[in-house]
Order: C-alpha cells, then sequence, then structure tokens
C-alpha cells in the first residue's frame, strides 16, 4: 500500500546572528534519519515512541504535509514526494491525516457542517445540495445523528469525543485510502476512548482503508494495531506484530518503555528495568546505537557501529547489536 | 492517626452568563497524616477546583460557597501583621494575610504543566530565593541558594544548573525543579496536580518514584489529582472517585480496583487498558456528563447508568459507609431502597 525507503527529514536550526557570521556550518534537527518501512493494505500500523522520537514527522510527511529531504514515499505505484501542483491536490483526497488535539483542529466560527464540507468545495466535489447531503451522511455514519441538528452547530457545543467524531468525518468525506491519526484518542476521556476506536476499526471495514496510528499510548495501541514500530529519535528501533511487542519484546528500549507503562493494578510488581535520563537532542545523536547511553544491556560495540534493522524472528525487526548475529 | 486535612460539605460555584456552575458539590474527604489520597476522574469532574479551593485558590468567577476545610496546624505561624495558632483550623476562616503564610509553608500546590508555572525571565536559583524569602525573611541569598541546591541534587538535577534559565531544561527536569519549589519550605501536604500527564511515560515513571522517595524522606502528607488510574494503582494508599463535582467513592487502594462499588467506578476500570492485559476488551460509557449548568436532580450518572431506578431521579444519594469499608454514593446500596 505505501512504502517508505530511507526516508529523512532535516530541519535546520536557526542560529543567532553573530553563530551565523562566523561559521559556514549548519545544525540540522535529525527528526527522520533514514527510515524504511511498509504498511499493507488494510492494515493498521502503529507507529509509537516518546515526544521528540520522530513520529509525528513521519505522518507529516507520508501526507506530504512536509516535503522530504530526501527518499521516496511510494504510494499507488507512484513516488508522491515529487508530485506537484494539480496531481498534488488530487492526491490529497487519497491521503489524509487527524491531528491531536480536536479543539485546535476546528475553527471555532464556523458550523461543523461548513468545516466538513469545506473538504468538499476545495476538491469541486458535487452541487451545494450533494454536498449538504454528503455531510450528513458523514456525520451520521460517526455517530452524530440527527446530522440535521449537528450541521449548524458550532465546535464549542460539543463534547471532546464529540468534536474528535467530527474530525473523523472531514478526513473521510474525501473517501481517502490512507489515513494517519495522530494521537486521536490522547485527548479524549478514558471513559469513552474505546468507542473511538472502535469507530475507526468500522470506518476502516467500511470504506477499506489503511491507517498509520501514531501513539505515545502502548497501552491503547494494543487495541487497534495489527503492526507496531518503536521509534527513537528518527529510527526505527523495532517493527513487530502487536502481540508479539507486547509478549515478546526484543529491543532494550522497548522493554524498558513497556516497563515504564502504569498498571491499574495495585498488586503489580515494580518494575525494575525503568532507563534512566532523557531522550537526548537530536541535533547530535549520541555515536553508534542512539540509545547506548540510557541502556542497560549496551556493550562496547554499541557506542562504535550503528546498529541495522534487521529481520531477527518471523515478521520482527530488530536494531541492536544484541540480536545482530 | 490523626487527619491532617478534613474537608466537610464543601460546595464550589463557577458563575457564568450561561448560570451557574457547581464545579464541586457537597464533598467530605479525609487524609490521613503521611498518606496519599487520589483524587480522579474524567476532565470536568472539579477535580482540579477541588484541589486549587483547599489552596483558596479557585480562579474568578469561582467561589468557594460552603462548607470546612479543616487543616491540621503543627506549629503556630507568626508573621508581620499576625499569626496563626496551631491545632486544627478551618482554611475557610482565616484572612488573606494568615492564608499566605500557610501557604507554601504548610501546603504546597504543584501544577499541570511546568513549561507555564516558571517564570522565563529568571534563573531558577532565583525561583528558589522568591519563594524561600517570601516567608522566611532573614534568610540571606546564599543560603537560599544553598537550599535549592540541595534539594535539586535530591532529585537528580545537578546542582551548578542552578544558575540556569527554565528555557534550558527538558520539560521532565522543570517538572522536577516545579517539585522542587513546591518542597523548598518543607510543607506538610503536597497537593499534585496531574504532575505527570504533560510528560513521556519513562519520565512519568522515574518522576513517581522520585516522589515516594520524596514523601517518606520529608514526612509529606499527598493529595494526588489524576485522570490516570494507573497512576494511582501505584501511588496511593486511598482513591476518591470524582464525577460532575460530587465524590461517588472513597476506598482503599486495592479494594477499589479489587471490588469497585459504585456503577461509575466500575465502568471506568474496565475502559483503562492494562499493558499486561493485552486481551482486555475495553469497555465505554456511553453518553456524556450532564451538563453542570443545567444539571439533572437526583444522581448525576443515572443517565448512564445501567442499574438506574426510580429513587435515583429524585434525591442525590449520600455517601454512606459500607461494612466493607468503602463509601459510596449509591443507592444500589442503600438499605431499604426498592431496586426497581
Amino acid at each position: 500500500m505505501i512504502e517508505v525507503k530511507n526516508l529523512v527529514k532535516y530541519f535546520p536550526v536557526q542560529k543567532g546572528f553573530m553563530d551565523a557570521l562566523f561559521t559556514r556550518e549548519k545544525d540540522f534537527v535529525k527528526a527522520v534519519d533514514d527510515v524504511s518501512f511498509k504498511i499493507e493494505k488494510g492494515e493498521i500500523f502503529g507507529l509509537a515512541g516518546e515526544s521528540g522520537s520522530g513520529k509525528t514527522t513521519v505522518g507529516r510527511l507520508c501526507v506530504r504535509l512536509t516535503p522530504a529531504t530526501s527518499g521516496e514515499i511510494i504510494f499507488e505505484g507512484q513516488d508522491i514526494t515529487k508530485i506537484k501542483g494539480k496531481q498534488l491536490r488530487l492526491l490529497k483526497r487519497r491521503l489524509q491525516i487527524t491531528f491531536q488535539d480536536p479543539t485546535s483542529s476546528l475553527n471555532p466560527r464556523m458550523t461543523i457542517g461548513n468545516a466538513i464540507a469545506d473538504a468538499l468545495r476545495l476538491q469541486n466535489i458535487g452541487t451545494r445540495t450533494e454536498q449538504r447531503k454528503q455531510t450528513e451522511d458523514a456525520l451520521e455514519r460517526v455517530g452524530l445523528s440527527p446530522a440535521s441538528a449537528f450541521y449548524d452547530r458550532y465546535p464549542h457545543q460539543l463534547s471532546g469525543g464529540q468534536r474528535q467524531r467530527v474530525i473523523f468525518a472531514r478526513a473521510f468525506i474525501l473517501r481517502p485510502a490512507f489515513v494517519v491519526t495522530d494521537e486521536p484518542v490522547a485527548m479524549v476521556d478514558v471513559s469513552i476512548r474505546a468507542q473511538i476506536l472502535n469507530l475507526m476499526r468500522d470506518l476502516q471495514k467500511e470504506l477499506d482503508l489503511t491507517y498509520l496510528y501514531i501513539t505515545h499510548d502502548l497501552a491503547t495501541a494494543r487495541h487497534i494495531c495489527d503492526r507496531i514500530g518503536i521509534m527513537y529519535l528518527g529510527k526505527f528501533f523495532e517493527i513487530a506484530d502487536s502481540r508479539a511487542i507486547y509478549e515478546n519484546a526484543l529491543h532494550p528500549y522497548t522493554v524498558g518503555l513497556m516497563s515504564a507503562i502504569p498498571v491499574p493494578d495495585p498488586k503489580a510488581e515494580k518494575s525494575e528495568a525503568i532507563p534512566t535520563g532523557e531522550i537526548p537532542s537530536p541535533i547530535n545523536p549520541p555515536p553508534g546505537c542512539r540509545f547506548h547511553p540510557r541502556c542497560p544491556r549496551a556493550f562496547e560495540r554499541c557506542p562504535k557501529e550503528e546498529p541495522e534493522l534487521l529481520l531477527v524472528e518471523k515478521n520482527h525487526w530488530v536494531a541492536c547489536h544484541l540480536y545482530s548475529d | 492517626m490523626t487527619n491532617l486535612l478534613q474537608i466537610e460539605n464543601l460546595s464550589v460555584e463557577y458563575k457564568t452568563r450561561r448560570g451557574i456552575a457547581r464545579a464541586v458539590d457537597n464533598v467530605f474527604l479525609n487524609l490521613e497524616e503521611n498518606k496519599t489520597l487520589g483524587l480522579a476522574g474524567e476532565s470536568g469532574c472539579g477535580k482540579s477546583t477541588l484541589g486549587l479551593s483547599i489552596m483558596r485558590l479557585v480562579p474568578h468567577p469561582g467561589r468557594i460557597n460552603e462548607g470546612k476545610i479543616l487543616f491540621n496546624l503543627d506549629e503556630s505561624l507568626i508573621f508581620e501583621g499576625g499569626s496563626v495558632e496551631k491545632g486544627q483550623i478551618d482554611l475557610m476562616q482565616l484572612d488573606d494575610n494568615q492564608m499566605r503564610a500557610i501557604r507554601g509553608r504548610k501546603l504546597a500546590y504543584i501544577f499541570q504543566d511546568p513549561m507555564t508555572s516558571l517564570n522565563p525571565l529568571i534563573r531558577i536559583g532565583d525561583h528558589f530565593t522568591e519563594i524561600i524569602q517570601a516567608h522566611e525573611e532573614d534568610v540571606k541569598k546564599d543560603e537560599a541558594i544553598n537550599r535549592g541546591e540541595e534539594i535539586l541534587e535530591t532529585l537528580g538535577i545537578l546542582p551548578e544548573r542552578i544558575t540556569d534559565y527554565p528555557h534550558q531544561f527538558s520539560g521532565g527536569m522543570r517538572q522536577r525543579v516545579m517539585i522542587g519549589l513546591g518542597i523548598a519550605l518543607r510543607p506538610r501536604l503536597l497537593i499534585a496536580d496531574e504532575p505527570t500527564t504533560a510528560l513521556d511515560v519513562i519520565v512519568e515513571a522515574q518522576i513517581l518514584d522520585e516522589l515516594a522517595t520524596l514523601k517518606k524522606q520529608f514526612n509529606l502528607s499527598m493529595l494526588l489529582i489524576t485522570h490516570n488510574l494507573g497512576v494511582l494503582a501505584q501511588t496511593a494508599d486511598d482513591i476518591a472517585i470524582m464525577y460532575t463535582g460530587r465524590v461517588m467513592e472513597i476506598a482503599k487502594t486495592e479494594s477499589l480496583f479489587e471490588d469497585p462499588k459504585h456503577p461509575y467506578t466500575q465502568c471506568l476500570l474496565k475502559a483503562v487498558p492494562d499493558v499486561r492485559k493485552p486481551d482486555k476488551t475495553l469497555a465505554w460509557i456511553a453518553g456524556a456528563p450532564p451538563d453542570l449548568i443545567d444539571p439533572i436532580p437526583g444522581c448525576m450518572f443515572r443517565p448512564r447508568c445501567e442499574f438506574a431506578m426510580e429513587i435515583c431521579a429524585t434525591q442525590p444519594p449520600p455517601l454512606e459507609k459500607l461494612d466493607t469499608g468503602q463509601r459510596v454514593a449509591c443507592y444500589l446500596y442503600t438499605k431499604g431502597v426498592s431496586k426497581k
């Protein structure tokens, strides 16, 4: 469905005037540093990691919201990193993204009906009456019924969960094939989280969608993702079926990440292996394996050589020297 | 065990243009010395307002309408132009100067967002000096800085970083500085409002560990406000569950997780994901909480409750103690009520 090859995204760092005058070198934030992965049709691929790991940048690159520094993204047989103009506009019907905060993603002065229909207007699809009809169908589809009552409401008149539904209706009205959802439930209360996840699954089946699900919350990712990739400082550390990530995590970072998640059980034993320190700056990532300064199992090879992402078990990729021979 | 904090019949209202919203409604709570009380609930349930009202810092247009906030003061406080006697005092009866003497010295508050809670223009050391000198005027600047350095060290921050500005710290470090400022005057009660919500899981786990250590080291009692029940399972002694400004259930942490009584608590626990039980099907609660400006009579959870009976629509159920120790506000557990 979508294949990413050697994707790189560097953001230049702003420097002070004097620094810029006296040095030629530029610093870069290496947000995404040479990653390759594939997402199969009809799959929900989870992308997990801490803040600053580059997961959101990967998502934005996949829908062409950010131009890539280098690398290829093959979608439906063509490299989308180089498409321009009218073709790009048509491509964007096929690729959609939803953002984390449903409140700031909606214009407070626009009724939600207009906010959704705007997507159709910008793409010149249908007449006014057809657009209204389609919008109402979309509202019904995401569970905001009766649609005619919701059409003229403003975002502030809805609850957080309802706003998230509006965001989905807007993303799905153009019948995309591939949707990037960036932390769709992070801002939603626990009591309705499962409901939103189920809605995503239903929509996926009905519209034959493929998702890239970006999250920092590995506890909920299990309930929706088919496969999960773990990112750290712009690199993939581990990619596997989600069951394997939970039951047989191989990379020490994944193990640490899982053990740090609070368990809703007072009798659960305190996990021992919480990594120390914090994620370093992506401007000058540590040499060799980027995790080695924090890794409990680091050995002499780790600071010298960057591990490659290798297939170590069926469908289980790991970038760690512990598994490289 | 004595109660450090005892809240009786507390109600807080926000006067808005649309009407009056009762954010905290008739709340009774107890916090024993050296314990951690977890206060959990979803957004808009009034948990932060409750925390702020203990500090008497409810922002305008909020107002504490009625109720008592009894705090057990371990020493008399004397300050310029007044004093507070030791013993059990009602914070609601204190004037502004008396309250200011207690804030920081006996009660400390840690806000959710460490990014906006520190002044970007002054160094970390000056934050410490300011807070210490505000309460202990005879402390010299050097001494205040020294104390700041000691506290930073216990939180795992290099003491020389006291001359840095807030923007030079990462999010987790800033939250540690906030905690350090909170405990700078050795308070008795630390109110932490979502202290780890803005942080990544690994840093969250580290900070929760550090909080537990500090609590022991400084004999702190803690009110931990969070929406994350997983966090409370590891840290709290008792948990109070809030919904629409009311306390629905208070129980020991173990019994709350093992045998939740209130239908709302039961639903909430079914909705919490658990990494160790990947096959758990997550449930959800249909509908949304009622509008606080236009409250419904009786139990506020009734429209979403699968056990709702006729009586639920009449009066809000009182918080009653069960034989098993929990306190629950639900007619299912009231004796002599027809279960229809």
